[in-house]
């Protein structure tokens, strides 16, 4: 049962990543964006993520895609064959990366499956109860140094954000 | 296989109901909204159709029935087409983790069936706040697929709105989760039990009545209700993202503005009122020999709580002029936001030193 609920969440993902970029319309695009977006939610839940499911669709459907929509429209990009053109590039780039993951996969040159890995071997542990309260126990314990990092960086990338958009911020000053 | 067959039958069944509760509310709503306003501007508000008026939410619906379905010349037909559904499925399906009664269970067919929430999940609440900042997405594409400019402007001022104030919404509640220490609304309604002095709107230590402020201001914004409902400023946007809809389609504009006031209304009861939990302790059909009878009266306090914001909903719309659209955003990001922030850090430090 859990077999057939992955197909078909990864299919719908890989088929929905496609058109997003293979659809002329860019609103028809991001509405693909958006029902991908929902599939990767459903993984989450399949693996009793719940907490990362609702997260992914509040971050990633109901703001940041919201805001893509946003721009779309304003600009009004109806067509542009410019962006279509780019599929050799796209190859050259994609080719090697998809033969390398097949070779990663397939356990061939390089494989990994000789070392233990700790995310792999570890016993499976029984599915918590509350995946929010286990979420939130890891961050502020043992990735409290990370989380705080990762928290500045986003800062600073705000701060860099209202600079380049407020232009006369300088001005008045002087 | 049966009992597969027995559990879906179970849940359908909670599910027609919860729609059918929401729906009957939602036509009760229009023609009390327009008698509320009518009295609060000292007139008698519809008055035609049937007894006092009382039909008038049935002469609407039929004349929406039947209005011609127009479909704008350069429209995209498509989404023009899904906007209204798209608007329409978030608007119900947070309906799905509210509690309306008291958390018992009885049994049938060996099944445990809740008969006062269709399904408890722990997430409950970001169940709630991920499918409301969907809703946008019918406005906006509903908004874009007119091919009209009026429909554009509403659609882009609607997206920005939304996803402004949903910002607050989800920050107000976090001293209730710090409070009550779970994202499900079955157990934080739960722990309100007992008084209205264990309701999070006035339980020690840390008061949440500058969240609940926050919450109902933004939830007012986000349902694009006066005094925020530029999205549809008449003056400025003939009637902003459904200028260009009609008949049905239009309905389900409608009725997903109203089943989202009904939603907002019952999170905010669930959550800073205690839900369906009595503001004495107990209930008094329990003290009167009737505990069987309890859900009846736990039910009917739900239902005050709820009916109670939509009223301010009304109130405010009789009362308030709308605002500028520079004044709505200041509003939202320099005075509700750091509000709600100020709210969570005092929540979270009183929580810390007195529990």
């Amino acid at each position: 049962m859990s077999q057939l609920f992955f197909g078909y969440f990864a299919g719908m993902i890989v088929i929905t990543s496609i058109l997003v970029v293979a659809l002329r319309n860019p609103v028809y695009s991001a509405l693909s964006l958006l029902v991908m977006f929902f599939h990767v939610a459903g993984l989450f839940i399949t693996l009793h993520a719940e907490f990362l499911a609702a997260v992914q669709i509040i971050v990633y459907a109901g703001a940041i895609l919201v805001l893509y929509l946003f721009v779309v429209m304003i600009l009004n990009v109806t067509q542009d064959d410019r962006y279509h053109s780019q599929w050799r590039i796209a190859g050259v780039v994609c080719i090697p990366l998809f033969i390398e993951s097949l070779l990663l996969l397939s356990g061939g040159a390089g494989a990994v499956n000789t070392g233990s890995r700790s995310l792999q071997s570890g016993p499976y542990d029984a599915i918590p109860t509350d995946n929010t309260l286990a979420i939130g126990k890891t961050l502020f314990s043992t990735y409290l140094f990370p989380f705080e990092v990762a928290s500045l960086v986003l800062l600073v990338a705000m701060i860099g954000a209202i600079v380049l958009a407020k232009k006369d911020i300088g001005q008045r000053e002087t | 296989m049966t009992e597969f067959g027995l559990r879906l039958a179970i849940s359908l069944t909670q599910i027609a109901a919860v729609m059918g509760i929401v729906v009957i509310t939602v036509l009760i709503l229009t023609l009390a909204e327009r008698k509320v306003l009518g009295w609060m501007q000292d007139r008698m508000g519809p008055m035609e159709v049937g007894p006092y008026g009382i039909l008038q939410p049935f002469a609407d619906a039929i004349k929406l029935f039947f209005k011609e379905d127009i479909v704008p010349a350069g429209a995209n037909k498509f989404l023009f087409t899904v906007a209204p559904i798209l608007c329409l499925i978030p608007a119900f399906i947070g309906f799905a983790v509210i509690p309306w009664g008291p958390n018992q269970t009885f049994e049938v067919g060996g099944i445990t069936v809740r008969p006062f929430v269709i399904s408890d999940i722990n997430i409950g609440i970001l169940y709630i706040l991920a499918f409301a900042s969907l809703g946008a997405y019918g406005i906006i594409l509903g908004g874009w697929a007119s091919n009209s400019k009026y429909s554009l402007l509403g659609g882009l001022r609607s997206a920005a709105q939304i996803i402004s104030y949903e910002l607050n919404v989800g920050l107000s509640i976090v001293g209730v989760l710090i409070l009550g220490g779970s994202l499900s609304l079955v157990k934080i309604t739960d722990a309100q039990a007992g008084g209205f002095w264990h309701w999070y709107l006035f339980a020690l230590p840390a008061p949440q009545i500058f969240a609940l402020v926050v919450y109902v201001i933004s939830s007012v914004a986000e349902t694009n209700r006066v005094p925020f409902d530029l999205p549809e400023a008449e003056s400025e946007l003939v009637a902003g993202f459904f200028t260009e809809y009609s008949g049905l389609r239009f309905a389900f504009f409608f009725l997903a503005e109203y089943a989202n006031m009904v939603l907002v209304s019952c999170v905010a009861a669930a959550l800073f009122l205690g839900g369906w939990n009595a503001p004495y302790p107990g209930t008094i059909m329990a003290f009167i020999g009737l505990p069987s009878l309890a859900w009846v009266e736990n039910t009917m306090w739900f239902a005050v709580k709820t009916y109670s914001f939509l009223f301010l909903f009304f109130w405010l719309r009789a009362t308030l002029p709308r605002l500028r659209y520079d004044q709505l955003m200041r509003f939202g990001w320099k005075v509700l936001l750091p509000i709600a922030l100020g709210n969570i850090v005092v929540t979270a430090l009183a929580v810390f030193f007195f529990q």
